[in-house]
């Protein structure tokens, strides 16, 4: 006994010399990696490593719904053989921002608790989601490729354009995941209101449907305003289109993605100094 | 009570504390709710109350000083600690502290049922700051400490609260802190290990840790502490030696 090792980090806190809040954030964030990669695990751990049927699920829930919709609207936008695979490709997308995005408010409604006890960058909790999102995504594209060889509709090299747009699209996912964040670290109700957003933004996005639905409907300003829809696209454009997106397409949803993520990332992190005066 | 003989932290200043004050914010009636909120904010009707948890607090705590630190409930005792430890940044004034805050208190806060214990260590670690590396040089220390033995590999829903304490414990206790918050007492495990704690706690003294006790127990802050202040409504009313400041608070207990 006696002979503690001291941790490697001898810091000195002056909350005078506190610069700026967003800077000092991620530069917590960047020594606490560790803390990330341990989220990380913890979630896929628990949702995967004692039941193998919690692999299966990730891979069968876009399976199922991919089905149902299939059956019912594939007539209807009479785009009957390569439906399947349109859809597969948006549930892709729009899971994994859906789920991320939910997974946050979770994540930051666990964390509050530890929040008001010991200092940890808080915007670690969320971005840890992101990861755990990208990897069920991973395991998810295998059910996709399933879908587009039986339904025999081309692969094209594009889709090894994909991590480009995954990437674009967790951007997006954790600016808006970080906004909503704040929001429920002052009213917990937003947690409860969250998914009445989601159905409504799902019905609004082009992804059960396909775009050009949307083109004309109230002069196509649903599509001009879905800031959703440009980030989903560059998704669905490498995937389904096979097409390598203009500089147009990609310009548009990188703009929207790293503009969302900025502003998320200042607005957590000014107000997050409040979190704890609210019990 | 003016407690600051420099303007700027010394070599030996663990804790530094200028002007100190924390003000909540809280609505006169509690709005909840984002739906509440917003109808009374059309409506003009969001009032606040301030209430100061901490009013002008200042403080200069030396490395490896034993402070204790004494109040009623609701005088801010928590609020102090929170911001000595970066959880709440003051509404005023400066704090300034020199090295790693282990706040003891926490015991096993953010362990996961369905991960082992092995898993939990990681996880436990990480949220205190810790590094992947720092975390398995660790590793046999806190085994051989918490005495888990075969059921380290097992989810923690398996455990017993005693296993869960010891475990907690051992993460929390795996690297010497420069600062030490000890709230209450500790009472984990049996006799043998709450023994192993003690040890612990006065190594940790010894090997020149500072530590902050907060404690009812005027007799624990006379025997352990040199120096003490005490707290009533947010305002340090005392700040001197352990032994003045706990009589002072035994007489404010008594109603003098």
């Amino acid at each position: 006994m006696g002979n503690f090792s001291r941790s490697s980090q001898t810091t000195i806190y002056d909350s005078s010399k506190q610069k700026n809040a967003a800077v000092e954030e991620l530069r917590s964030t960047f020594r606490y990696h560790d803390l990330i990669f341990q989220l990380i695990r913890r979630d896929l751990v628990t949702r995967y490593k004692r039941s193998f049927l919690g692999i299966l699920w990730t891979m069968l829930n876009p399976l199922g719904t991919m089905i149902i919709l299939s059956i019912v609207f594939s007539h209807l936008f009479n785009m009957r053989g390569t439906y399947p695979a349109y859809i597969m490709t948006n549930l892709i997308a729009w899971n994994f921002f859906a789920q991320t995005t939910a997974a946050a408010l979770n994540s930051m409604l666990w964390g509050s608790s530890l929040f008001q006890r010991i200092y940890l960058p808080r915007t670690s909790f969320v971005v840890s989601t992101i990861g755990t999102g990208l990897v069920n995504t991973l395991l998810a594209l295998v059910p996709l490729i399933f879908i587009f060889l039986v339904t025999r509709v081309a692969l094209h090299a594009t889709i090894f354009l994909l991590p480009v747009s995954l990437l674009l699209l967790a951007a997006f996912a954790l600016g808006i995941s970080l906004i909503i964040s704040t929001f429920v670290a002052f009213f917990p109700d937003v947690a409860e209101m969250y998914p009445i957003v989601l159905t409504a933004w799902m019905y609004l996005t082009p992804i059960i449907y396909p775009e050009d639905l949307l083109k004309d409907v109230l002069g196509g300003w649903i599509l001009r305003l879905n800031p959703l829809f440009p980030v989903i696209r560059v998704v669905r454009l490498v995937i389904y289109d096979g097409k390598i997106p203009t500089l147009e397409q990609w310009g548009l949803a990188a703009g929207i993605a790293l503009g969302t993520l900025l502003i998320g990332w200042i607005f957590f992190t000014q107000k997050s100094k409040s979190f704890a005066y609210h019990v | 009570m003016s407690d600051i003989p420099f303007s700027e932290p010394q070599n030996d200043t663990a804790i530094f504390l200028s002007g100190v004050s924390v003000r909540y914010r809280l609505p006169n009636e509690k709005v909840a709710s984002l739906k509440e909120y917003m109808i009374r904010l059309i409506q003009g009707k969001v009032h606040f109350n301030s209430f100061l948890a901490l009013n002008d607090v200042n403080l200069v705590v030396k490395k490896g000083e034993i402070f204790g630190i004494l109040g009623r409930n609701g005088a801010g005792k928590s609020t102090l600690l929170k911001v000595i430890s970066r959880v709440l940044i003051p509404t005023q004034g400066r704090v300034w502290i020199n090295g790693m805050v282990s706040p003891l208190l926490e015991l096993g806060a953010g362990f996961h049922p369905e991960l082992t214990g092995m898993e939990n260590i990681h996880l436990n670690a990480t949220l205190l700051g810790h590094s992947r590396k720092e975390i398995t040089q660790k590793i046999p220390e806190i085994l051989e400490f918490a005495e888990i033995g075969d059921f380290i590999e097992a989810p923690l829903r398996t455990y017993s609260s005693g296993m869960f304490a010891r475990l907690g414990f051992s993460v929390a206790t795996a690297w010497r802190p420069d600062i030490l918050i000890l709230d209450e007492v500790l009472s984990v495990g049996d006799a043998a290990f709450a023994k192993k704690c003690a040890e612990r706690m006065k190594a940790f003294r010894e090997s020149g840790a500072t530590v902050l006790l907060v404690s009812h127990s005027v007799t624990t802050i006379q025997s352990l502490c040199q120096r003490a202040l005490l707290l009533e409504h947010g305002n340090v009313v005392e700040l001197g030696s352990a032994k003045e400041v706990s009589e002072k608070y035994s007489n404010l207990m008594l109603g003098k």
